[in-house]
């Protein structure tokens, strides 16, 4: 009988222990919300400390980092699931996309600071803080393109390959369609992480924020959301209300992640299920 | 006709060196960085006795000491108050997931926790300085509440989605036999999660652990707010100190680029990044462990 009472109370505990994770996350949730949600308003957004500017920047940053790093990733990615041999150059290769992903991400920050700010001679701008980030997403990129090409199924690859398609026509025709949902995905998460990341900004993008509105200078200093929230909150001007614009962004960028959480899942549900029912007719 | 040089052959060619370059370019990022962030690190060596800057608790650059003793115990010891709060959590929350929870609760509790992964590190230090510190300031009878407790829960928080995670494709991963054998034998569900599926599982949760570790101690900004900076040996749970991470995000902005103190900052970010290329080398070999067995 001893076993039995070891067992119901070890399945207590690990219900309780599950329903505190979740009580975590739902007391940050609401904290965040409850103080931030009452602060936005369009005074929060337009106003004299208002942080359209930040919000700009921050997808605007987001967007070349994009841009940098997606074919690069993916082309890393396609490299490692459909052409690389089992041999010591992929592994070498393997190593270092496991090492970039391991990389605490302040290196990053002063690694680009010493190429793009000293070397280059840049200083802080959009671009460098862009070509940083984009390293950061790199790896992932990598990793969740050779995930979902290896998810396509072999037969596949073979079918097209036998009707005497190159493996360049294989890839564009067949493999990468059917690998789009989970490229989606993986493209999603990636950017919902960029988009929160400030070690890096801070040390390539600086924290000054543009008075021109929507500036779309590369070369212009772009503070991003996270980097003011860090900012306001750990260096506070005194005479403005930074605590107010503290909760409010901590809120704007809680509701991005809830958006780009959503986001991750709908499109490529949607996606698979279109293409189920290609598949069917 | 595969022969025929015509432009389908030319493209199928260009396409594969494409991605062979791209491949390779990943590869030279990681060395670049190991280069140019070691060359600045270890430039400190000199104007810095080694055995001083690794064993000497005393950072006063104005006067010329650069020891990072400080920051070295503050980044290790938050790490481990992060694994100690975090690991055994995260863990009965993978075993949950795997082993106990019905099918509607973990399809509601996947997303919650990967939610977890997507709040950015700031909003983190955010919640830590709204309300963490309060709590740790009362748990230690500390003025402030700033310090490696604070910096600890916050991190706990931060790594539980890498050991959930992980830690359950671990558990998921094992043949159904191991199961179904234990329970046949009599075994409650229990005695099965403890004695069978755990240890059996130990490589991949070992890799979990290991990666929430390099999580942790890389971790930069939520730590930076809530630690108290300030260049003291950590002797307390509750007393402001620093770690390297939070050291070079206060320090960096007012050193010279090149001088012995902002080297000493490279050095610092060195030491972060050996320490993450050391765990990747641990996990690979927990892997390779599990796969021989």
């Amino acid at each position: 009988m001893k076993a039995h009472q070891a067992d119901r109370f070890a399945t207590i505990m690990l219900w309780i222990g599950a329903l505190s994770i979740v009580a975590i996350l739902i007391a940050f949730l609401t904290l965040i919300l409850g103080r931030g949600l009452p602060h936005l308003t369009s005074e929060f957004f337009n106003g004299p400390d208002g942080v359209r500017g930040q919000l700009f920047n921050s997808f605007y940053i987001l967007f070349l980092s994009l841009v940098l790093s997606l074919p690069v990733g993916l082309g890393a990615g396609i490299y490692m699931a459909e052409y690389a041999p089992k041999n010591k150059f992929t592994d070498l290769i393997r190593l270092s996309t496991e090492s970039l992903a391991s990389v605490p991400s302040i290196v990053f920050g002063l690694f680009g600071m010493i190429v793009f700010v000293n070397m280059f001679g840049l200083g802080f701008t959009i671009l460098g803080g862009s070509a940083t980030l984009a390293l950061l997403n790199l790896p992932i990129l990598v990793r969740v393109t050779e995930e979902s090409l290896r998810a396509v199924p072999r037969s596949y690859r073979e079918a097209s390959l036998a009707l005497g398609a190159t493996m360049w026509q294989t890839l564009r025709k067949v493999i990468l369609p059917t690998a789009l949902p989970g490229l989606i995905t993986g493209i999603t998460l990636v950017a919902g992480r960029a988009l929160g990341e400030t070690a890096i900004l801070i040390f390539t993008a600086g924290m000054n924020v543009s008075r021109i509105p929507f500036d779309v200078n590369p070369l212009a200093a772009g503070e991003t959301l996270a980097v003011h929230l860090f900012a306001v909150k750990s260096n506070p001007l005194p005479g403005t209300n930074a605590d107010q614009i503290a909760d409010g962004t901590a809120a704007l960028l809680i509701i991005m992640v809830i958006v780009f959480n959503i986001c991750l899942t709908l499109p490529s549900r949607w996606l698979q299920r279109r293409q189920l029912g290609k598949n069917k007719m | 006709m595969p022969q025929r040089k015509s432009w389908v052959y030319y493209n199928d060619r260009l396409s594969r060196y494409l991605f062979i370059s791209s491949a390779v370019l990943v590869s030279l990022i990681i060395l670049c960085i190991i280069w140019f962030v070691g060359m600045q690190g270890l430039s400190t060596f000199r104007e810095v006795s080694i055995i001083e800057f690794f064993t000497s608790s005393k950072w006063s650059p104005d006067s010329g000491k650069f020891g990072a003793l400080t920051f070295i115990a503050g980044s290790i010891g938050t790490t481990l108050i992060a694994i100690l709060l975090g690991g055994p959590l995260g863990l009965a929350g993978a075993v949950f997931l795997a082993e106990i929870a019905p099918p509607w609760v973990r399809a509601f509790m996947r997303p919650a926790t990967d939610l977890f992964a997507g709040i950015p590190s700031v909003v983190y230090g955010y919640v830590g300085i709204t309300v963490i510190v309060g709590l740790t300031g009362r748990l230690t009878n500390s003025p402030t509440g700033y310090g490696m407790l604070a910096a600890g829960i916050v991190l706990a928080i931060m790594i539980l989605p890498t050991v959930i995670s992980l830690s359950e494709d671990a558990l998921r991963s094992l043949p159904r036999t191991y199961k179904e054998a234990s329970l046949a034998l009599g075994a409650t569900r229990w005695q099965t999660i403890r004695r069978v599926l755990v240890p059996a599982a130990s490589p991949g949760i070992l890799t979990a652990i290991i990666l929430a570790m390099a999580r942790a101690i890389g971790e930069t900004m939520a730590v930076q707010m809530v630690i108290g900076n300030s260049p003291r040996f950590p002797d307390s749970l509750g007393s402001p100190t620093s770690t390297l991470t939070s050291n070079i995000v206060m320090e960096m902005g007012n050193t010279p680029f090149g001088s012995t103190w902002n080297n000493g900052l490279f050095m610092m970010a060195f030491i972060l990044l050996v320490i993450a290329l050391i765990m990747i080398i641990l996990v690979r070999t927990a892997s390779r462990k599990g796969a021989a067995r």
